[in-house]
């Protein structure tokens, strides 16, 4: 049986005022964590919206939208486990998936008016672990934070005639980014450049010695030195179909190499370089060994998302890594939702 | 058995206000880690997915429970629309607390993410790649987190207003302790 009531009801217009007021402060709070009441909070929206200001469906990538993937595999050769205890650095043959790219957000800009390529790479191993990295040609990145990056792109897109001037000015670190963009030397082939991650992370190995270190892929392939004005003639697309006639011809080697931090350098800035001096080690040899269709090839719908790691390596002060992989993560759940304004082949596209 | 009691087990009082927590928890890391690029951005992100999963093991265990013990039954006065408005409320709680996990560890999975729950702890995949699925998914999962909010304010109303309008022991039932007078059985 159900008891007699212990307390009768009661009219309480208090209590009524008691519960609206918990409900209210419950909306208000749950408004204020997710940004509603913050409209100059820098949301992974506010900067994936910066690269394609339109805010059209697009389909593709919202940055290194033109690349072109590849297959191979990674072949570790046991030095990093001295660094981290990741089974990618232990001795074996691991696969790879990655995509050479350029720095643009349009996916048919020519290729000699892009200063910017790069790498996306994903290493598997058989523990079920991925270690994921996106790399660029320049040694350092334009900017020192997530939101410095944030103000570039505004100023790039800006029609301000001195919106690049006061950038600079406020964000001086990007004249040493400028002066690689002038004086670096063009290549002809995405098999000659380098690859930088720039970021840096921490490994832990196998005795919890922790090291903070940053990575990047260096070409076997000798650079050739081609001016930009040469490249224009090769037409818009010869990035791609050189590197498909070039691995036709055989395997491209890239040797990883991780350089270790001392104390005190600038860990948690990508746009310093670090000392030539600092301790290098060559982990292994990343192998290219299939190009891979782009559009309808295993890169489209992979996130080469930088915070996707191994047990052994983790982020460090670094603030990029959190940043990029909140920008991806939703340049990826665009460009999947939009996924028929990017036609997988010919076939697909609607007249 | 149902009827025979009128509060819940001490168990399903635990589970309810432990889940509570929980969920409130996670809805409140959910808005917030998609509305950030800092560094607590990925700290969130490491927290929303084992606390998703922990909630999907605890509603599993739950709903076993609760087939199990039943529950106390609603005041005998209270109108027939309101006991109808209870129990479908209470079932759409019980399918969304199994339902999101589900639906953000399928929506990872449709993307090719590893689903990470701690260092090197991580769930297999429950769905094969596919933009397609990863935005159905992403819709359920963005829309059902807002539809799930709104469920469990107007359930904390409507238990406030049991517990401070009505007072008819029905909040006293899932209290964590008896804010009443003890009852003597069988007057
Ligand atoms: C806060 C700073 C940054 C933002 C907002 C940003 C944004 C983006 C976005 C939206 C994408 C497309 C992701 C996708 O749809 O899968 C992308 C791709 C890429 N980014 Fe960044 N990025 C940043 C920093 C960096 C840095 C520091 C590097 C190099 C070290 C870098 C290298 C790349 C590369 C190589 C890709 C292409 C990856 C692929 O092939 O999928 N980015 N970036
Ligand atoms: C995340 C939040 C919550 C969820 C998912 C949730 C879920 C549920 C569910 C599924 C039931 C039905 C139990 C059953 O029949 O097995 C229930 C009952 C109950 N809940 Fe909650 N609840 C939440 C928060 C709250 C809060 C904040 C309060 C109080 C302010 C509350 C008070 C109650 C009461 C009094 C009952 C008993 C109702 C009855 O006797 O039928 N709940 N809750
Ligand atoms: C009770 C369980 C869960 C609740 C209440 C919940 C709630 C939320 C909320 C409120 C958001 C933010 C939606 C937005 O504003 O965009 C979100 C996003 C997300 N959730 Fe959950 N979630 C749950 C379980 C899970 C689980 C188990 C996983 C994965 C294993 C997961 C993965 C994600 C991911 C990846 C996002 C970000 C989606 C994106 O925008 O890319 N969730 N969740």
């Amino acid at each position: 049986m159900i008891p007699p009531r212990q307390s009768r009801p009661h009219s309480g217009v208090g209590s009524l005022i008691l519960i609206a007021v918990v409900i209210g402060a419950c909306v208000v709070t749950f408004a204020y964590t997710a940004g509603w009441l913050s409209p100059h909070r820098l949301t992974p929206d506010r900067l994936v919206d910066a690269f394609s200001p339109g805010g059209e469906p697009l389909g593709h990538r919202r940055n290194h939208a033109k690349g072109i993937c590849f297959t191979g595999h990674f072949e570790a050769n046991g030095a990093g486990s001295a660094l981290s205890s990741a089974q990618v650095f232990s001795r074996g043959q691991y696969p790879a998936l990655g995509r050479f790219n350029l720095g643009t957000a349009d996916p048919n800009a020519p290729d000699s008016t892009v200063r910017v390529r790069g790498m996306g790479l994903r290493i598997s191993t058989p523990d079920d672990q991925e270690w994921r990295s996106a790399m660029i040609n320049a040694p350092i990145f334009p900017v020192s934070t997530p939101q410095a990056f944030y103000q570039l792109l505004l100023a790039s897109a800006s029609k301000a005639p001195d919106a690049m001037q006061t950038f600079a000015a406020a964000n001086p670190e990007i004249a040493a980014f400028g002066a690689w963009a002038k004086s670096a030397s063009w290549t002809g082939s995405y098999a000659e450049d380098r690859y930088n991650g720039l970021n840096s992370f921490i490994f832990t190995n196998g005795s919890g010695a922790e090291t903070t270190v940053r990575w990047s892929v260096l070409p076997s392939a000798q650079p050739v030195p081609v001016s930009p004005e040469e490249l224009a003639k090769r037409g818009p697309d010869f990035l791609e179909q050189e590197i498909v006639e070039r691995v036709r011809g055989g395997p491209l080697r890239w040797t990883m190499m991780v350089t270790v931090a001392n104390p005190g350098d600038a860990t948690a800035d990508p746009s310093k370089a670090w000392p030539d001096d600092r301790r290098t080690v060559e982990v292994g040899t990343l192998v290219v060994q299939r190009i891979e269709d782009e559009r309808n090839g295993p890169c489209r719908d992979i996130n080469f998302d930088p915070t996707v790691l191994p047990a052994g390596i983790r982020t460090s002060d670094d603030p990029f890594p959190a940043a990029r992989s909140s920008a991806y993560a939703k340049s990826y759940d665009r460009r999947t939702a939009e996924a028929k304004y990017y036609p997988r082949t010919a076939a697909d596209a609607k007249p | 058995m149902i009827g025979s009691h009128t509060r819940f087990s001490p168990l399903q009082r635990l589970l309810h206000w432990l889940m509570a927590i929980c969920i409130l928890a996670m809805l409140f890391i959910g808005v917030g880690m998609v509305s950030t690029v800092m560094p607590k951005y990925l700290t969130l992100v490491s927290i929303h997915k084992p606390l998703g999963v922990a909630i999907l093991v605890l509603a599993l265990i739950r709903l076993t429970v609760r087939l199990r013990y039943g529950a106390p039954p609603l005041p005998a006065d209270l109108p027939e629309p309101m006991k109808l408005a209870a129990q479908l409320s209470h079932y759409a709680l019980y399918a969304l607390m199994i339902a999101m996990p589900l639906i953000g560890w399928g929506m990872l999975s449709a993307a090719a993410y590893p689903v990470v729950l701690y260092g090197d702890v991580h769930l297999p995949a429950i769905l094969p790649q596919s933009d397609g699925l990863h935005t159905l998914l992403w819709n359920a999962h963005f829309y059902l987190a807002f539809a799930f909010f709104a469920l469990i304010l107007l359930h904390a109303a409507a238990a406030l207003f049991h517990a401070l309008v009505r007072r008819d022991g029905v909040f006293d039932a899932m209290a964590p302790w008896s804010t009443r007078a003890r009852v003597a059985p069988a007057e």
